[in-house]
């Protein structure tokens, strides 16, 4: 009965006609029509996975994903609606592209010698699913808890410059919580309907923690927004080193979880497999607060930074506004390039930034600077 | 069954199984036998105790009634629309509560929920219901109107009268719950109805994802508004989801008889107007909600009712009737009488902001209204509210002439 599929599908396709989101632009009536009724065998739906794009339509400017993964499967799955929404959001990356893990910091170029009188600190991120286990949205909390259990494993059996401490977030002492606070640490529930809509914050804090190794340079969140988030990070322009730590610890940590038959989430297509869709591939951000007061005001800042394949963000992470000629700079890509040649990205452009700054402090031009799209 | 809306289109976990051919249906059951193996897998993995909430440093009726046991035993079982335990108990375990104020801490998806769920619905009923027993009691339903006595109010202290309930329409999902399809339904079913009120009743619904800016403010002017909710006891429910899709207001010409469709419940019903006529407000309640009931059973529907809980609402807080009749009321001087908790308790009132469930009194002005909702009836409660407020204004009097005044005796909860 044909007819009562229409009908159906009419009365569940979502109103998608004030949206602006990557999954409100893909998702046709007849494309909701052929997934509504599959599931992942954890039974997370599709409407599971559109949610956060329904109760978030956008903003004018902004283009936000609108949808997650509640399990590697999902990817699979819904894979009509995640590829070309994949497509859009990285670049025209195409369902047949393979994606390269480049985890050797061996590999990188210079990125040690980034002046500190402008580069202030330099930090990389990335994320990391835990393979077996569905993921933040979906998860419940036996497999929160599993998470945390293994992490925490993991992450206090390491040594020598990554020795350091766990904090469940539901039992830290008043102390431990202000020093977390003061180090810039801590994460708090998430207050973002991008996240809440779609099941993030449930049963906080619920197997949530943060550790850190003793020096302050290394850092983990588990069970925020993804399984895993690794921070490395130090004052000063030393990217190089940044990034060194970052792939020995996560290699580190990698083998620990293998030992224990939950590797990390990875394929040869997606890469690093994480909920949301603008964090595959690397997963890695990795950036520089940089002072460039004359730059940013010059008129062809916005592409200089699209030319070098970066981004800028205020000193208060995504959504915020600079203060005093500060900038965040980071790699505008996750998927189709691998780390080295992200972070290699960033080293080269901040540099070249750097000696633009400089330039025009001199009343100099830069207009022979200005490199070719990358 | 009225319409297509049979128990085929179930809630938004399940799987929809349409006869669409032989095909499509053996891949949908392998579907399923994949989930429901993969399911039996991870329960090995994952014993009930390993999901058990974390409710320690909880204060709500849920985290008082929820035993590891318990957990386990109802973790196995699903509504007919594939609704959960941990769908239940979600709300109560994202909000640990306040040490002085005890919410439910879990809500129903469907009417099945508090049957399925019944080992803990009912403890959480009598703990939030001064005792009452499901397995054991009756829930007296009572509509007439004409048994009100005494129910129109001195004006000079009353400034405003209103009754709210809600109902729910028998064979969908509640809002925590419900599909898009399904709050679409709702939404044609209740509309529907609507349209057929005659008289004083006659009016007209607004959507509020197409209703124009004029016509958004004239709902603000008069107080009809309301918006997708903030609170984290209803987000956490999963009530807001897919704001505003078939989220609406309707009100008579008259502006005196309110509906609003799709917000915490199905439908609320408000009726209220200035001034102290609450007998009429109480009429034109009892009268509005007998029409609509009578145009939705024209076309096979009804509203869920059942002589254990009464009439079935989304919270357990609103079980029963769901009603909470009430003033606007000045009283100065006894307001800042420290006799005034005490005779309010006594008369089975409860005093509010003027804004409201949690917002404080501005000036002298206080909402009074009847503290219980289940095991006793309509009439009852708004009896017992007029009879009430008649009491306060008296109290408010005599402190006025500087003569003294009287804690009643108790007024027992319900009938035993």
């Amino acid at each position: 009965d044909t007819k009562g599929l229409f009908e159906f599908v009419e009365e569940e396709y979502p109103d998608l006609s004030k949206h602006n989101n990557h999954m409100a632009k893909v998702l046709t009536k007849e494309l909701y029509g052929k997934l509504r009724d599959k599931q992942t065998s954890s039974g997370y739906t599709l409407d599971d996975v559109i949610q956060t794009g329904i109760d978030n339509p956008g903003h004018p400017f902004i283009m936000t994903v609108g949808c997650v993964a509640g399990d590697e499967e999902s990817y699979e799955v819904f894979k009509d609606l995640l590829d070309p929404v994949i497509s859009d959001r990285h670049g025209g990356y195409k369902p047949t592209d393979k994606h390269k893990t480049d985890l050797n910091f061996e590999n990188l170029k210079g990125g040690d010698d980034l002046d500190p009188n402008y580069v202030l600190s330099s930090r990389v991120r990335t994320g990391r699913s835990i393979k077996g286990y569905t993921l933040p949205p979906h998860n419940s909390r036996g497999e929160r808890r599993a998470i945390e259990k293994l992490s925490i494993e993991a992450l206090t059996s390491l040594e020598g410059e990554f020795k350091g401490k766990y904090y469940p977030l539901k039992s830290m002492t008043d102390a431990e919580q202000e020093q977390l606070i003061n180090d810039h640490f801590l994460f708090d529930k998430p207050v973002s309907p991008l996240l809440t809509c779609a099941g993030m914050a449930r049963d906080w804090p619920d197997g949530r923690g943060i550790w850190h190794n003793d020096d302050k340079t290394f850092l983990v969140w588990v069970n925020e927004e993804d399984h895993l988030r690794v921070i490395s990070m130090q004052k000063g322009g030393n990217m190089r080193e940044v990034f060194r730590r970052f792939c020995v610890g996560l290699q580190k940590i990698e083998e620990i979880f293998k030992k224990h038959n939950h590797g990390f989430m990875w394929n040869e297509h997606l890469g690093y497999i994480l909920t949301c869709p603008s964090n595959l591939g690397t997963g890695l951000r990795g950036g520089v607060h940089v002072k460039l007061p004359k730059l940013s005001t010059h008129a062809k800042f916005e592409e200089i930074l699209t030319r070098l394949r970066l981004q800028k963000r205020g000193t208060g992470g995504v959504d915020t506004a600079s203060v005093g000629g500060v900038f965040d700079i980071s790699n505008a890509d996750r998927l189709g390039s691998s780390e080295v040649e992200q972070v290699q990205l960033v080293v080269d452009g901040v540099k070249l930034m750097v000696e633009m700054e400089k330039k025009l402090e001199k009343g100099e031009a830069i207009d022979s600077m200005i490199p070719a799209q990358k | 069954m009225a319409s297509s809306f049979t128990r085929m289109i179930s809630g938004r976990n399940t799987a929809v199984m349409m006869a669409m051919g032989a095909g499509t249906l053996a891949s949908a059951y392998l579907l399923t036998d994949s989930t429901a193996a993969a399911a039996e897998i991870r329960r090995r993995y994952f014993p009930h105790s390993a999901d058990y909430p974390d409710v320690r440093k909880h204060n709500n009726c849920m985290a008082s009634a929820l035993t590891p046991s318990i957990y386990a035993r109802l973790s196995d079982k699903a509504t007919p629309n594939n609704w959960t335990l941990d769908q239940c108990i979600q709300t109560g375990v994202d909000n640990p509560g306040h040490p002085f104020i005890k919410t439910v801490g879990m809500v129903a998806g469907d009417e099945e929920s508090y049957e399925v769920f019944a080992e803990l619905f009912d403890p959480v009923i009598k703990d939030r219901h001064n005792g009452y027993d499901p397995r054991t009691m009756k829930h007296p339903t009572d509509l007439d109107s004409s048994k009100i006595t005494s129910g129109i109010f001195d004006e000079r202290y009353v400034l405003s009268s209103r009754v709210r309930t809600g109902r729910s329409i028998r064979g969908l999902s509640l809002p925590p719950a419900c599909t898009r399809s399904e709050r679409r339904e709702v939404e044609r079913v209740v509309v529907t109805a609507l349209s057929g009120l005659k008289g004083d009743l006659a009016g007209r619904y607004y959507s509020l994802g197409e209703m124009s800016d004029r016509e958004q403010q004239h709902l603000i002017d008069e107080h009809f508004l309301f918006d997708k909710p903030v609170s984290p006891l209803l987000t956490a429910a999963g009530m807001a989801r897919d704001w505003p899709d078939a989220r609406g207001i309707w009100h008579n010409h008259e502006k005196n008889f309110l509906i609003w469709i799709n917000e915490e419940d199905h439908t609320r019903v408000i009726s209220m107007e200035k001034g102290g006529n609450m007998k009429r407000v109480f009429e034109r309640f009892c009268k509005g909600l007998k029409q609509v009931e009578h145009l939705i059973q024209e076309r096979g529907w009804e509203f869920m009712w059942n002589e254990r809980l009464g009439y079935i609402l989304t919270c357990p807080s609103n079980l029963g009737t769901g009603l909470r009749a009430g003033v606007h009321i000045r009283l100065p001087f006894l307001n800042k009488d420290p006799r005034f908790k005490k005779i309010l308790e006594n008369l089975r009132l409860q005093k509010r902001g003027t804004g409201g469930v949690d917002t404080a009194a501005t000036g002298d002005t206080v909402d009074i209204s009847n503290l219980d909702r289940l095991g006793k009836s309509e009439v009852e409660l708004v009896q017992l509210v007029i009879d009430g407020v008649n009491y306060l204004i008296e109290c408010e009097k005599r402190l006025e002439r500087g003569q003294d005044i009287k804690i009643p005796s108790p007024i027992p909860p319900f009938r035993k």
